[in-house]
């Protein structure tokens, strides 16, 4: 545990991440701007949403809270929305925890890194995470959700409807790459992720968004029958 | 107005301890082999998970639409040996088509 983040690991792995992640930057900032003109749409104003985005930097629990405050829903229906969403970071936070550094409040505020893109790219196989990496590229998706979202609200006007440049593809296409070198494992992971599949697809029309995949991660538990590695 | 920056600030605080709340608790300790198994296989597991919802899901029902197309190709350029790069681009590229075209 925690070799890789005790190698010689310089200013250059954080670069590193940020580069890789700079096509979900990309991703990030359009994804931003369509949040900005739909909070506009719906009378947030300017400020709200731009503090939305810098303070929780979450763009799926973020769309969900829009969407069910669009729907006439409360605040407490949409903050159970967002943590139904967010509840996968338990599951990565806990994965990449060992190699985390400091005490409870240092590993407290790195563990904020963690974005579904940046924690799938820092994944080094057999349960290793490079925890620079995952720092390095968090960082240009959070200034690109950031900077997306202050264009959306203030520009909602000019903009138009941004689904129909086919973004929304990126990230499930990108976690399809990624998923394909982790069964490069073969043998517990290739059934973990099998069994993953069936639960959210079975799941999906039963339960709330963002359940079907913590639901997924009992996929995970086949570790528990040894290894075969 | 009040319930927007109540809604804001409490996804907010949620969405920070749910990410503080791994790091913290498994802290820096060396967990039981058993509990090492089951992490390394959480990748995998999770990114399963998100591949199928953020392809097939759309506010809690099943769907097959231009999303599934696009991915497919990613998945078939993989399958050719792609590079990543290119099949993430021909996923966008691929959904925006039939889209514009459905």
């Amino acid at each position: 545990m925690g070799m890789s983040s005790e190698r010689e690991h310089g200013g250059g792995v954080y670069l590193a991440g940020a580069w890789a992640a700079l096509p979900f930057a990309l991703a990030t900032f359009v994804l931003g701007i369509s949040f900005g003109v739909l909070a506009r749409s719906l009378g947030w104003g300017v400020v709200a949403p731009i503090v939305f985005s810098v303070i929780a930097f979450s763009g799926s629990a973020q769309f969900a809270v829009v969407a069910v405050m669009g729907a006439g829903g409360g605040a407490l229906a949409a903050i159970v929305a967002a943590i139904l969403l967010n509840s996968r970071f338990l599951p990565m936070g806990v994965a990449v925890a060992p190699f985390l550094k400091g005490g409870p409040l240092r590993r407290a505020l790195e563990g904020q890194a963690v974005v579904d893109a940046s924690w799938a790219l820092a994944s080094r196989g057999g349960g290793r995470f490079d925890r620079e990496f995952m720092m390095g590229a968090t960082l240009p998706q959070v200034a690109a959700w950031i900077c997306g979202t202050v264009i959306g609200v203030l520009a909602s006007d000019a903009v138009g409807d941004v689904e129909r440049l086919g973004l929304d593809a990126i990230f499930p296409a990108f976690f399809v790459a990624l998923l394909v070198d982790e069964l490069r494992d073969g043998g517990q992971t290739i059934a973990a992720a099998l069994i993953a599949a069936v639960l959210s697809l079975a799941l999906i029309p039963l339960v709330p968004p963002g359940v079907p995949v913590i639901a997924a991660c009992a996929g995970a538990l086949l570790g528990l029958r040894g290894r075969s590695s | 107005m009040t319930t927007v920056w109540i809604a804001i600030l409490g996804v907010a605080l949620a969405s920070a301890a749910i990410k503080a709340m791994g790091p913290v608790l498994v802290g820096g300790k060396k967990l039981p082999p058993s509990a090492d198994a089951v992490i390394a296989l959480l990748a995998p597991a999770l990114l399963t998970a998100l591949v199928v919802t953020q392809t097939f899901g759309e506010d809690g029902h099943l769907v097959l639409d231009a999303r599934a197309v696009g991915v497919g190709v990613a998945a078939l350029a993989l399958a050719l040996r792609a590079p990543v790069l290119l099949a993430v681009a021909l996923a966008a590229l691929t959904t925006a088509l039939v889209r514009a075209f459905s």
